[in-house]
């Protein structure tokens, strides 16, 4: 069963193209990520998701509801939450979940055990009576989930949710959207952490409005990455890096963090060669292990390759 | 039907009622300002002239002369502040402003009078205030009048002729028989707090939840837009009824404005204008992004027509042709008449029906205009 199908969605601001002819499918109750850089495309998609904005061309079904066709049905069977914060700051806690369970059409018995709910998950008991706007960014943002899936939507759209939050809460986060989908909610999220990317089961990554990558994080990884990848801890990271990238046996070195890591042809000579190499130039060679590839790897390898392609 | 149109509106009206409370700008926008508008308007902006401060040069210095004088003060317009000597005097007087009549009694004014002679007093008026200056004249020609006429009758009386005068007149002042300036700007006041309150309030409270991005959270829900909008006008509609009515009743204490005519129809006409002057708002609250914005659009849009426009205090018919057309903008010269015509004349509806239908189409218009700008979902 999908949950949600996107085909050849199309949306052009005057003669800039925002989202060009997209296609995918999101399935039942799984966490479908969505990825890109800012300005990729990833807003302007969700918005036309959710019936606020009209493709250009293309269609799409939410729920089993045409976008263009039926956005008033789409509305009443999703769950949206905003990049920027969008309760009331102004209202208490409880007059936000009130408001928003009542624009949802609950009733009252339903809207006091969804209430109960929502403050046990975002840890807002006893501070019902406290105003939006006085709470910090990791509460706002749990209230905010809670608010979105008040009226238990089959599918909830997360636009950066987890930005400026502290990573302690956004793990946390990303356990309360586990439990969604793990109760059968589809959750379709958009991010620009990538160690986040791998919580979902299925991701796409998008950039400048078209699909580059698809497939779930461990796929993609198989994929894109057939050489293994060794990390090296050194000194002097710069003059490190300008060194192996002429090596032979190297194909790929990129900077991350206070470590390099090198996608080598041949796992033992590259082991062998690095210490010798850098020694030559004093530079201290601290470890130089095989490491998994994370999907920052992939990603950066798809998006050099974007870059290569279009100049 | 009606009670689950209620049922969907309530939560956004109860709602909207909380933002008025916790924000300070709006509640002083809608409770401050008509107070002291009333407060200004009913003490400042008077347009009556009494007590004009007047100086004596009187030549004559005789029982006449000063019988003469007593005419003026004894009506209640003239106050007597001061008595000169020269005419040279009174220059310097009417210069810094002191006096606004200078009323100079040639010498001889009693003997010539006693002769039957034709005697010319001089009045010099302070001609700065235009308006002001011709009402003087006209009290000052009514008691020169009164007063050569009671000479005359004099005289007659005594050739034994009685009281005789050719054409006399009464006259009656309809609908505000003391000319009291408060009648007339009262209404005008409630048009204008009412532009003010129904305009700025609204046109800030629906650009607040663009600003703050809360009409996102809206826009996915499946609310109907003109539910939402129709919910946060509602609020405001009731605080305006009330205050209108606050204003009418202070009105009543204060300046002794009685309604005159059905309050039915008056608490009709106002909802009527109430309406129309929320679609502006809301118009103005599709043009803005912010609420510096907003509330700039909307106080042009609702003070200076109101003022200038609408015949609160200048006169449509006096205007030229042009600005008479351009009047047209503002919805509130239409509520003028049909107010004035229930506060001061108690006219009923066929006074002012031509009024209420252009209010009707005007409300209409700029409803359509905001509801389709603001269409939840956007091209």
């Amino acid at each position: 069963m999908k949950s949600i199908e996107v085909e050849q969605l199309t949306k052009k601001f005057g003669k800039f193209t925002a989202v060009d002819r997209i296609s995918f499918e999101v399935k039942e109750g799984e966490i479908f990520g969505f990825l890109g850089a800012n300005g990729a495309g990833k807003s302007t998609t969700i918005r036309m998701l959710c019936g606020l904005l009209q493709s250009t061309e293309g269609t799409a079904r939410v729920g089993g509801f045409d976008i263009n066709t039926q956005p008033e049905k789409v509305k009443e069977s999703i769950g949206y939450m905003s990049q920027r914060f969008s309760l009331y700051e102004d209202l208490t806690v409880d007059e936000n979940i009130n408001f928003f369970g009542k624009v949802y059409g609950l009733g009252d018995g339903e809207l006091s055990e969804r209430k109960r709910w929502v403050l046990e998950m975002a840890n807002l008991r006893g501070r019902e009576e406290s105003i939006t706007g006085t709470l910090s960014g990791g509460w706002k943002q749990r209230l905010a989930l809670g608010c979105a899936v008040l009226h238990r939507p089959r599918i909830v759209f997360l636009d950066e949710p987890t930005s400026g939050v502290d990573p302690l809460m956004r793990r946390k986060f990303w356990e309360l959207i586990n439990d969604l989908s793990s109760q059968g909610t589809t959750v379709l999220v958009t991010t620009h952490y990538l160690e986040e990317a791998e919580y979902c089961n299925d991701l796409i990554l998008i950039n400048a409005g078209r699909i580059i990558a698809a497939g779930s994080p461990q796929e993609l990884k198989e994929r894109h990455i057939t050489s293994p990848i060794l990390e090296v801890q050194c000194s002097h990271v710069i003059e490190a890096l300008a060194l192996l990238e002429h090596q032979p046996w190297a194909l790929e070195t990129t900077v991350f963090g206070v470590a390099i890591h090198v996608s080598v042809t041949d796992e033992r000579l590259a082991k062998r060669e690095i210490p010798k190499v850098l020694g030559a130039h004093r530079i201290d060679v601290k470890s130089v292990i095989r490491i998994a590839p994370s999907l920052e790897d992939v990603f950066i390898f798809l998006l050099d390759q974007e870059a290569r392609r279009a100049a | 039907m009606t009670l689950s149109v209620l049922k969907r509106l309530w939560p956004i009206i109860k709602k909207e009622f909380r933002h008025i409370r916790r924000d300070k700008r709006v509640l002083a926008v809608l409770t401050l300002v008509p107070a002291a508008l009333l407060l200004l308007n009913g003490y400042a902006l008077n347009f009556d002239v009494t007590h004009i401060r007047t100086a004596v040069v009187d030549h004559d210095k005789s029982a006449t002369s000063r019988d003469f004088i007593q005419s003026f003060v004894s009506s209640g317009y003239f106050d007597h502040v001061k008595n000169l000597r020269t005419s040279y005097e009174a220059t310097r007087l009417l210069d810094n402003g002191e006096v606004r009549l200078v009323i100079v009694v040639p010498s001889g004014f009693s003997e010539k009078l006693l002769a039957r002679e034709t005697v010319d007093v001089q009045l010099l008026v302070d001609g700065m205030d235009a308006s002001a200056a011709t009402t003087i004249v006209g009290y000052a020609q009514a008691m020169v009048l009164q007063y050569s006429q009671r000479i005359i009758l004099q005289a007659m009386s005594k050739i034994g002729r009685g009281s005789y005068i050719p054409v006399n007149y009464e006259m009656r002042m309809w609908y505000n028989p003391e000319l009291k300036s408060a009648r007339f700007l009262v209404p005008g006041l409630i048009a204008f707090i009412l532009a003010i309150t129904c305009v700025i309030a609204t046109s800030l409270s629906i650009v607040k939840e663009k600003e703050r991005n809360t009409i996102e959270q809206i826009n996915v829900s499946p609310i109907h837009a003109l539910d939402f909008i129709v919910g946060k006008l509602i609020p405001y509609a009731l605080i305006s009824l009330v205050a209108a009515a606050l204003v009418l009743l202070a009105a009543y204490f204060l300046f002794d404005v009685v309604i005159k005519g059905s309050v039915l129809l008056l608490f009709f006409a106002t909802l009527l204008f109430i309406t129309a002057a929320l679609s502006i708002g809301l118009f103005v609250s599709t043009v803005s992004d912010s609420q510096q914005v907003a509330f700039q659009i909307a106080a042009i849009v609702s003070i200076a027509p109101t003022i200038i426009l609408s015949g609160f205090i200048f006169p449509i018919r006096s205007m030229p042709w042009w600005l008479q057309v351009l009047s047209n903008i503002t919805p509130a010269k239409f509520y003028l008449v049909i107010l004035r015509s229930i506060v001061l004349k108690g006219a009923g509806l066929s006074a002012f029906w031509e009024q209420g239908v252009y209010l009707l189409l005007y409300t209409t218009l700029f409803l359509g205009i905001s509801t389709l700008r603001s269409r939840k979902t956007v091209g």
